[in-house]
């Protein structure tokens, strides 16, 4: 077995591991929030899963320079896998969140709220992206311009990020604060976990999706050789 | 079962119901994969058989 697919097995064991013990810890032993009840608890899926849709756009843009700086083809192909992932997870954060607003707010939507709209217009921006690359014909040409596109989204995450303390007027909660995390430290342990879970479980999806876009474009050059 | 468990278990298992629908797709892509290979292999050997 080859170092890349050692790799692959253990992303992917360390994530399952992760993710069932953090589910368990949210579900069954993390304290009841005295505000909220039962229904924080989507907290410790719904934080770490927005929390990685910005870590996959991030590493989409850190390989998009890459593929700019040193003009390796390569980077091409990992900068939009993790574009790839990003809009996963930034699904799994709009439907979550929208069931954790239904709870709390009595509603599935609000446009009055900075930090919703504005990690909508993120994910919508990176939804572009695809229509972008694939209405380019494979290449350089392509792959550059999706490269200066993935790097452009990518000032969109701390404004989006920090557009929850810029608020005048705000119903989402704020947990992360200048004086650290509120709430306790049982909370905050889960949360961890949680946010490891989903990090690994970004790593062994980049990996494996990355391994069969490889494997993809072989296949076609193979073809293309034969025919 | 209340209104704000039958949520947080609705979160969760959308949570899980997007990575299977995951596993499977990238099954599907394997099950191609496989069968390219198998196609080129053929076309491959045809090519030697010729030759």
């Amino acid at each position: 077995m080859s170092l890349r697919n050692n790799r692959a097995v253990l992303l992917a064991a360390a994530a399952s591991v992760l993710l069932v013990a953090g589910l368990a810890l949210a579900l069954l032993w993390a304290p009841q929030d005295a505000d909220q009840g039962f229904s924080q608890r989507i907290f410790y899926v719904h934080v770490p899963i927005a929390l990685t849709a910005y870590a996959c756009f991030a590493w989409g843009a850190w390989k998009a320079l890459r593929l700019l700086w040193t003009r390796e083809p390569r980077y091409d192909l990992e900068s939009y896998t993790a574009v790839h992932m990003g809009v996963i997870f930034g699904i799994l954060t709009l439907v979550t969140g929208s069931i954790w607003a239904k709870i709390s707010w009595g509603v599935w939507w609000t446009w009055s709220e900075r930090q919703l709209t504005l990690f909508l217009v993120l994910f919508l921006f990176y939804c572009a992206y695809f229509m972008l690359r694939f209405s380019v014909e494979s290449g350089p040409r392509r792959a550059n311009l999706s490269a200066v596109y993935a790097l452009f989204g990518v000032v969109l995450i701390p404004v989006s990020f920090l557009a929850i303390r810029l608020a005048e007027r705000f119903i989402h909660p704020v947990v992360f604060t200048r004086d650290g995390p509120q709430m306790s430290g049982s909370m905050f342990l889960v949360f961890c976990i949680c946010l490891a879970a989903m990090l690994a479980l970004f790593a062994s999806l980049y990996t494996n999706e990355l391994a069969g876009k490889r494997l993809d474009a072989r296949l076609r050059e193979l073809r293309e050789a034969l025919e | 079962m209340t209104t704000s468990e039958k949520y947080v278990t609705g979160a969760y298992l959308v949570v899980l119901a997007v990575v299977l629908l995951y596993v499977v797709l990238y099954a599907f892509k394997l099950s191609r994969l496989e069968r390219q290979i198998a196609e080129l292999t053929e076309l491959a050997q045809r090519r030697r058989k010729a030759a």
